[in-house]
Order: C-alpha cells, then sequence, then structure tokens
C-alpha cells in the first residue's frame, strides 16, 4: 500500500513535504570515563531516608493541630472534676456563686454571654452588612482600598485597647448622657432601670459590637465576592434597580455564606474577655435591666481566677473554661462549615 | 382610553395587521417604578451611613489614643520601669522588654510547628482526608478564646511547676499562633505553581529538598507575612497571659520567672485607680497600636508586592 | 554517551482510567525517536513513565517493564537515582523564578549537594554552550533571574539545565510547543546536535519536527502503540492504515 500509487491529486490531503529525512547519527565515540558530575550523582543516594523523616516530622507537626484540642480538652476536664462532681450538670442551671460557702452556680454568667453576644450581634450584623454592601457593589473604587484597610486595622486592635478607650470613654458617656437619654425614651419597655453607673451589660453590648464588626464584614465581602458577576449582570439585563440586583442576584446567593459569617461573629463575641471584663461590672446577677452590671463566662474567669482559693473554686472555673471551649468549638464548627460551604475551603482571609 | 395596558387598541386604518405598542406608562406602574427607586436610594444611603457609623469609633479611637498617649509619652517611658505608687514619672520598660521576649518564646515555638504543618498540608496531603481534617480543626481552633488558651496552659505548666513563668506565657501564645501560621502557610504554598516542583523532581533532586529549596524558597515572601501577621495577633493579646506570664513589676530576665508584658500592664494600670498609672496605660496602648499597624500596613505592602514575585 | 530503553508490555493508570496499554518498543541509543500521535493519546503519560515522573501523581499506577541498558527502572533502582540519569524538558519552561541562571542551571547539581565550585561554573558553561544560550547569557549568569529571559530562552535554559547533570537520556515533552517559529527551530539545531551524545525521545504534535529532526518515529493511538519504524518509513510507506490517516491529515 504505497501512497504514491494512492494520491489522489483531487483531495487535500498531503503528506508532510519532507524530502531530507534525517540520517542515521554518527557513531558515538566509544565510552570514555564517566564524568565528574555522573560519578557524583551516581554515587548520591535516592535520598528516600531522608525523605521519610522529613515527611514524619511534618506529619507529626500537622497531627499536633489535633493534639492541641485534645490536650485543651484533657486537662480542662482533668482540672474540673472537683466541681463536676460536686454540682454535676446543675452547675449550669442554678444560679448561685457564692466563695465564701463554696456554692458555685453558672447561671448568671450564661445568662450575661447570651445577652451581650444577642445584643452586639443586633447592633453589628446591620451595620457589617451595611458596610459589605458598601465596599463590594457601591463604592467607587478609588475608596475602597482605603475603608477596607481601616476595617482592617479595626480588627487589628487589640481587646484591651478597646477595653481602655470603653472605660475612659464609653463608660462616662453611657453614665452621663446615653443612660438618662435611654431612660427617657425607652424607660417604659422595663429594660433601663435602676442605677447607672456606665458599667453594665448595655456598654459591654456596644463595645463588643465595635470589636465583632469587622470580622462580620470582611467575610461577608469574601462571600459576596464569591458570586459571579453573570448572576449581577443577570439582574441588570431584567431591569432591576441596584439594590433590587444586590438583593435577588448577590445575596440571595450568598444567604448561606452570609449566615455562617454572622455564627462566626457570634462565636467571636462569646469568648471576648479583655473589653468585656473591663466595662461589665463583675456582678454575678441576673436582671432584666440593661444598665446592671453583671459577668460573662469568660470575664468571671478573667477577673476572679485569680483571687480564685480553694481547690472546688478553681475548679469550677475551670469548668466554666471547659463550656467555653466546647461552646465555642461547636459554634465555630458550624459557622466555618457554612462559610466552606460557599466559598469552597479556603477563604482568603484568616478569621 | 382605556388605563388596562394589555387592551389593544384598534388597528389603524392605514395598517390593519399592525397592532400598537403596549403601554408600559400607566399610573400603577409610574408609581411602582418610583418606589422601586426610592427603596433603591434608601439602601444606598443607609449603607454609606453605616460605613461612616464603622470608620467613626475607629477614628475616634485612634484621635483619643493619639491625644491622650502622645502627652504621656516621653523618653522615660522606654527606659523606666514603673514608679512606686504616687510617684510620678517611671515607664512601662520592662513591660516591653517582659513582651519581646514571650513573643520571642512563642516565635520559636510556633513558627516552625505552624510552617511544617502547613508544610504537610500543601505538599503531602493534597486531597487526604486527614489533610481536610487537619485543615478544618485549624480553622476552628483559630476560634477558640484566649482566654481559655491561658488557663489551659495554667493548669498544664504553671499548677505543675508551681509559679507563673514567662516559659508559660510563651507556649500560651505559641499555641495560638499555629493555626493562624498553618493555614498562611498552606495557602501560600499553593500558590506555587506545580511546573517548578516538577522541575525539581525532574532532575533528580529529593522530595524533602525540593519542599524546601524549590516550594518554599518561592513562598517565602507569603509565608513570612503570614507569620507577622500572627506575631501581631499575639502581640496583643492580654487573656492567656493573665494566668501564666502573670506579669512583674520589675525588670525581668529569667524564663521561669513572672514577666511583665505590655497588654497585661494596660490591663492592670487601666484598671487601677491612680491617675499616674491610667497615663501610662495610655501611652503603652500607643505604643502597642503603632506597632500593629506597622506589622499590618507592612503585610499589605508585602502581600501585593510579594505574591506578584514569587508566582511569575 | 546515551544508551537504549527498551520497554515491554508496558501498562498505565490514572486512577481507573487505562491510559496506556500494553506498549513494547525499543528506543536505539544515540538516536533521536519522536512519539507522534493525537491529542490525549498517552504520549506524554508513556515518556513520564520512563522517567518514573508520573509517579508523582498519586493517582497514577503502572505495570511492565522499562529497561535502561540492563538497569530495570522500576525494581532495580528509586526514581531519584533514575531521573538522574533520564533528564526531562517539559511543554513549558519552568525555571525557578526565585534563583539566578547560573543556579538554574546547576539547580540540578547543587540542590543534590554538589559543591566543587570550578566544576560548577565549568558545567554550567558547558551545558549553556550545548543549549545554544550561552553567548546570549554570559554576562548575565548570576544578575539576572531565570524567570527574567523570553520564552524561547527559559526553554533553552531549561533544556542546558537539564543537561548539566549529565544524564544518558534526554526526554523531551512537545519542547518546541509553547514557543516562536525562530526559537523551535533554534531547539532542532539543538536536538540535531545532542544526538551523538545522548539518546533523545521526543513527543511531538509537528509532523514536519518529527520528520526533521528523528531517526525513528512511533505513532501512538488511544494509549496504544500503533506503529514504530524509522521515520522515513513511517511517513512515506506506513504499515497501518490508522498511521496513514493521521499523517495525511484525516484527524488529529
Amino acid at each position: 500500500m504505497s501512497l504514491e500509487k494512492d494520491r489522489d491529486p483531487s483531495t487535500e490531503l498531503r503528506t508532510p513535504a519532507v524530502t531530507n529525512f534525517v540520517a542515521a547519527a554518527e557513531p558515538a565515540a566509544p565510552e570514555g570515563p564517566a564524568s565528574p558530575v555522573r560519578k557524583f550523582l551516581q554515587a548520591r543516594g535516592s535520598g528516600s531516608v531522608a525523605d521519610r523523616i522529613f515527611i514524619g516530622l511534618m506529619l507529626l507537626c500537622a497531627l499536633s493541630i489535633f493534639g492541641i484540642v485534645l490536650f485543651i480538652l484533657m486537662i480542662l476536664v482533668m482540672r474540673s472534676r472537683l466541681s463536676l462532681h460536686q454540682f454535676g450538670f446543675s452547675f449550669f442551671t442554678r444560679s448561685a456563686w457564692d466563695p465564701v460557702n463554696g456554692d458555685f452556680g453558672a447561671l448568671p454568667f450564661i445568662f450575661g454571654t447570651l445577652v451581650t453576644s444577642l445584643l452586639a450581634l443586633a447592633m453589628a450584623v446591620p451595620l457589617a452588612m451595611g458596610v459589605a454592601i458598601f465596599l463590594t457593589e457601591l463604592c467607587p473604587a478609588k475608596l475602597r482600598a482605603p475603608i477596607s484597610f481601616v476595617t482592617e486595622l479595626l480588627a487589628a486592635i487589640p481587646s484591651v485597647v478597646y477595653g481602655l478607650w470603653a472605660v475612659f470613654v464609653l463608660v462616662p458617656l453611657m453614665r452621663d448622657h446615653l443612660g438618662d437619654f435611654l431612660y427617657k425614651y425607652l424607660g417604659w419597655t422595663g429594660f433601663f432601670e435602676g442605677f447607672n453607673f456606665g458599667v453594665g451589660l448595655l456598654t459591654a453590648s456596644i463595645i463588643l459590637a465595635i470589636m465583632i464588626l469587622p470580622i462580620i464584614s470582611s467575610i461577608t465581602r469574601d462571600i459576596m465576592l464569591a458570586v459571579p458577576n453573570s448572576q449581577r449582570e443577570a439582574m441588570l439585563a431584567l431591569g432591576a434597580t441596584r439594590w433590587e440586583m444586590i438583593r435577588t442576584g448577590v445575596l440571595r446567593n450568598a444567604r448561606i455564606g452570609i449566615v455562617g459569617a454572622v455564627i462566626l461573629g457570634l462565636g467571636r463575641a462569646l469568648g471576648e474577655t479583655m473589653a468585656v471584663t473591663m466595662v461589665i461590672g463583675n456582678h454575678p446577677d441576673i436582671s432584666k435591666s440593661l444598665f446592671a452590671p453583671a459577668n460573662t463566662l469568660a470575664s468571671v474567669i478573667a477577673g476572679e481566677f485569680s483571687e480564685a482559693t480553694g481547690d472546688l473554686y478553681l475548679s469550677a472555673l475551670i469548668e466554666i473554661g471547659l463550656a467555653l471551649f466546647l461552646v465555642t468549638i461547636v459554634v465555630n464548627a458550624i459557622a466555618r462549615g457554612l462559610v466552606w460551604a460557599v466559598t469552597r475551603g479556603t477563604p482568603s482571609r484568616i478569621g | 382610553m382605556s388605563t388596562n395596558p394589555f387592551h389593544t387598541p384598534p388597528a389603524t386604518s392605514s395598517d390593519p395587521g399592525r397592532r400598537a405598542p403596549t403601554n408600559f406608562q400607566t399610573r400603577r406602574m409610574q408609581i411602582n417604578t418610583a418606589r422601586r427607586w426610592f427603596v433603591n436610594h434608601l439602601v444606598t444611603v443607609l449603607a454609606i451611613l453605616s460605613t461612616a457609623l464603622v470608620i467613626a469609633p475607629l477614628v475616634a479611637i485612634l484621635v483619643y489614643l493619639l491625644y491622650m498617649g502622645a502627652s504621656s509619652l516621653n523618653i522615660a517611658f522606654f527606659t523606666h520601669i514603673p514608679a512606686p505608687v504616687g510617684e510620678n514619672g517611671g515607664g512601662m520598660a520592662n513591660a516591653i522588654l517582659g513582651s519581646g521576649i514571650v513573643l520571642l518564646l512563642a516565635s520559636l515555638m510556633g513558627i516552625p510547628v505552624g510552617i511544617s504543618a502547613g508544610v504537610y498540608l500543601a505538599e503531602f496531603g493534597r486531597g487526604k482526608t486527614l489533610a481536610t481534617a487537619v485543615r478544618f480543626t485549624a480553622d476552628v481552633l483559630n476560634g477558640v478564646p484566649s482566654i481559655v488558651m491561658g488557663i489551659a496552659i495554667y493548669s498544664l505548666i504553671v499548677m505543675q511547676q508551681k509559679h507563673f513563668s514567662a516559659f508559660a506565657g510563651g507556649v500560651a501564645l505559641a499555641v495560638m499562633m499555629v493555626p493562624t501560621i498553618t493555614r498562611t502557610t498552606e495557602e501560600m504554598l499553593a500558590t506555587v505553581p506545580h511546573s517548578i516542583r516538577e522541575a525539581a523532581l525532574g532532575l533528580g533532586v529529593p522530595k524533602w529538598r525540593t519542599v524546601l529549596s524549590v516550594s518554599l524558597k518561592t513562598a517565602s515572601p507569603g509565608i513570612i507575612t503570614g507569620c507577622m501577621l500572627a506575631f501581631a495577633r499575639v502581640a496583643g493579646e492580654t487573656a492567656p497571659l493573665l494566668f501564666t506570664a502573670f506579669g512583674n513589676q520589675f525588670w525581668s530576665f529569667r524564663l521561669d520567672q513572672p514577666i511583665a508584658a505590655l497588654p497585661l500592664q494596660i490591663y492592670v494600670y487601666a484598671m487601677s485607680p491612680y491617675d499616674e498609672w491610667h497615663r501610662l496605660a495610655w501611652a503603652g496602648s500607643l505604643v502597642l497600636i503603632v506597632m500593629i499597624m506597622v506589622a499590618v500596613t507592612l503585610v499589605r505592602i508585602y502581600a501585593s508586592r510579594g505574591i506578584l514575585k514569587g508566582a511569575s | 554517551m546515551g544508551v537504549g530503553i527498551n520497554v515491554e508490555h508496558l501498562n498505565a493508570w490514572y486512577g481507573t482510567t487505562h491510559t496506556l496499554q500494553d506498549i513494547n518498543l525499543n528506543i536505539p541509543a544515540n538516536h533521536a525517536t519522536a512519539l507522534i500521535g493525537p491529542s490525549g493519546c498517552g504520549k506524554s503519560t508513556f515518556v513520564r513513565c520512563l522517567n518514573r515522573m508520573h509517579e508523582t501523581n498519586p493517582i497514577a499506577r503502572a505495570t511492565g517493564m522499562v529497561k535502561m541498558g540492563d538497569v530495570d527502572i522500576y525494581k532495580d533502582a528509586q526514581p531519584v537515582q533514575i531521573r538522574r540519569r533520564i533528564g526531562m524538558v517539559f511543554q513549558r519552561p519552568n525555571p525557578f523564578p526565585t534563583m539566578s541562571i547560573y543556579d538554574n542551571v546547576a539547580s540540578g547539581l547543587k540542590l543534590n549537594g554538589f559543591r566543587n565550585r570550578a566544576i560548577l561554573d565549568e558545567t554550567v558553561e558547558r551545558s549553556l554552550k550545548s543549549a545554544a544560550l550561552w553567548e546570549e547569557v554570559k554576562d548575565d549568569l548570576k544578575k539576572k533571574s531565570g524567570a527574567s529571559l523570553s520564552g524561547g530562552q527559559q526553554q533553552r535554559m531549561c533544556i542546558a539545565r537539564a543537561l548539566a547533570v549529565d544524564p544518558e537520556v534526554l526526554l523531551m515533552d512537545e519542547p518546541a510547543s509553547a514557543l516562536d517559529p525562530v526559537s523551535t527551530s533554534k531547539i532542532e539545531d539543538l536536538i540535531f546536535q545532542l544526538k551523538s551524545q545522548y539518546t533523545i525521545v521526543i513527543v511531538t504534535h509537528n509532523m514536519q519536527q518529527a520528520a526533521r529532526v528523528a531517526e525513528n518515529t512511533g505513532f501512538f493511538l488511544n494509549g496504544k502503540m500503533v506503529e514504530f519504524d524509522s521515520t522515513h518509513k513511517i511517513f512515506t510507506n506506513p504499515k497501518d492504515k490508522r498511521t496513514e490517516d493521521y499523517i495525511t491529515g484525516r484527524f488529529g
């Protein structure tokens, strides 16, 4: 079957037009002594032992992450055994805190934590959404970098500095001005009664709101940016106003992730310690008024740990720490799971 | 004239087959459209307002800090230890040094472990379930309150040794650095193109050497950035140090004794009744914030340059 | 000097896909062998099996025998050792971005622990000359980064880098497909000259290129090797109809 015979001039297929095919190489020179490079390389080992050691070390360090979580869990359980034995589960449903008589119940702190966190969320989430929407959809390009830089800075300010500012600026503001204002207009709700010393649930909630705002905002931004532009364009092509485009084209798609961002903010609020400790009043009581001093799970540990005389007292505080640990782990796991579902596992910012 | 937009007007005599265009501008539709645009503008205003409201506290805090801190800062702040109660003057030099020592300890312990874990995730763990589990756990660990870390390390080290120590403080901060550094290292290594690794492997370079000299070297700007971020984050942490390093009014260079730290000192002074100590707290806060702002800014600059450089 | 490669009953899988099916061929020493075939037919996989690079993919698997000289590269040696004797040039140039030109070319030696400065200098010079790049970069060896060269120069530098470790076989996976015609012809000239010292296997899409540089050609289709013969025979009088269809342009 020779091609020359079969060639049909009418077809456009042609063999490659090559005539000077490669000739066989000249016989190679006889094999001389191997070059020093070749000798060196052939004498080198395969490095498989070093490889195994290396992978082992890296794996060990990766497993240390599990180790850290397990270790914290174990040691907290160990050291709170005393309190666990003594009070059992009712530790979290009783409202007592009497170090002198050795009677401990953490309900007031659960109350304080919940009230401050939820109130902070209520204040922070709308604002964070506003900022996220502004930065991703409405902001002129030149302003975007400075403003997002500013929010990043907000996130980087240490808790104790927020606390310092709150003690010397927010508390007097609360005590001298805001408190009266709130009592006058919202006193009928019953949430603003009693003496107002400036420290208390409301002040703590406000500073907490300021602190969790950046993280909710930046993760919401990441999620909104993950929504493909085609969604936005589709809405605009249908004649939607810009807000309608944002609402249906972006926010609806990003719903799950935004819920995740909010829960992350909640997780942050639950564990926030220093600023809250400095302005919450350190009083183990449950009260309806937002002016009342109180305590959160985190702030009672920070405030009373150094004064914990007696094993039971210490054990009770460590048990509170254990509860805080477990709750934040669960909340964060749920939140991260939701955020992962939307951004596929690699958020561009570390929370 | 009918107000129903879908009522087709009778055909015109000149062109019997042609239907007149639908009237979209009925009263009802005009009101609807106006309402929609009103809502749109309202939301825009709200968004701008909320952004301003968010920026306001930051500006307020910074301005107040600068004002209060700058008037309190002097050379003595950086060179003297706190004066006895009631006396003026003094500084936080011991706290600055103490923070430095504890942070150095934390970095020495936390950075190698974090980078190694990140290397494992990026180079050896791709696609394995173990790697996914580690990654997820690291993210969750990032959310554990720092006070919990503090009392855990207290229970482990301080209770055993029966004294507070700089070492315990270092361990507490190191444990906080590890998850952050792990994730940033992994993300930076993922940006190294696979073709470069293949080039090294194709030359007969063993895998461990490839990771060290090619992957890590190429991703190093980003990895360093991640370490700086983690460092800045733990530099301002107070809670983990409360019951580990504990604080110290005097100079301390030993690792097995309580040691002062800047955030700790600020906390103690802020809650004290002495004006002089309040003044020092403001000054200390200013120093802390400036340090952290410098780190965040450096990270931003480095990030925009470094990633481009490493991945070309 | 080069050595020949003997392949018997080579099968390869990526996960569950049977990418290579019972490949048998004999690559003669000191010759250039071209492998042609349509996209996705397994040519690259085959070549990567020759220096065990396919193992870097965790879901890849191979069975069969590949012998280099009288060394069974799967049974008698570790991948790292094989790759020092069988070098590879990839489709897209992949210089190390953090290293200078000198360090790039010397990387195969330096990263394996070679320290002798004099021999390194000499090897780098010799390799760059073999790759016809010496004149263009000799003044900037340590100043310029490897990634700052043009595409064609980068590929020649990658060839120099592969040559620096003094391999016996050189595998080239479509080395010129990402380059402009001028660089392509420079590289083809290179292959021509390198043949006398090394055994070369070149994968190419470009049949003219195969005809220009290789004495033998193998035609791959759907994971099987359809025909392997002298280039002249393949292009003028192929035995298999599928080969004829391919080279006359009916598909691919």
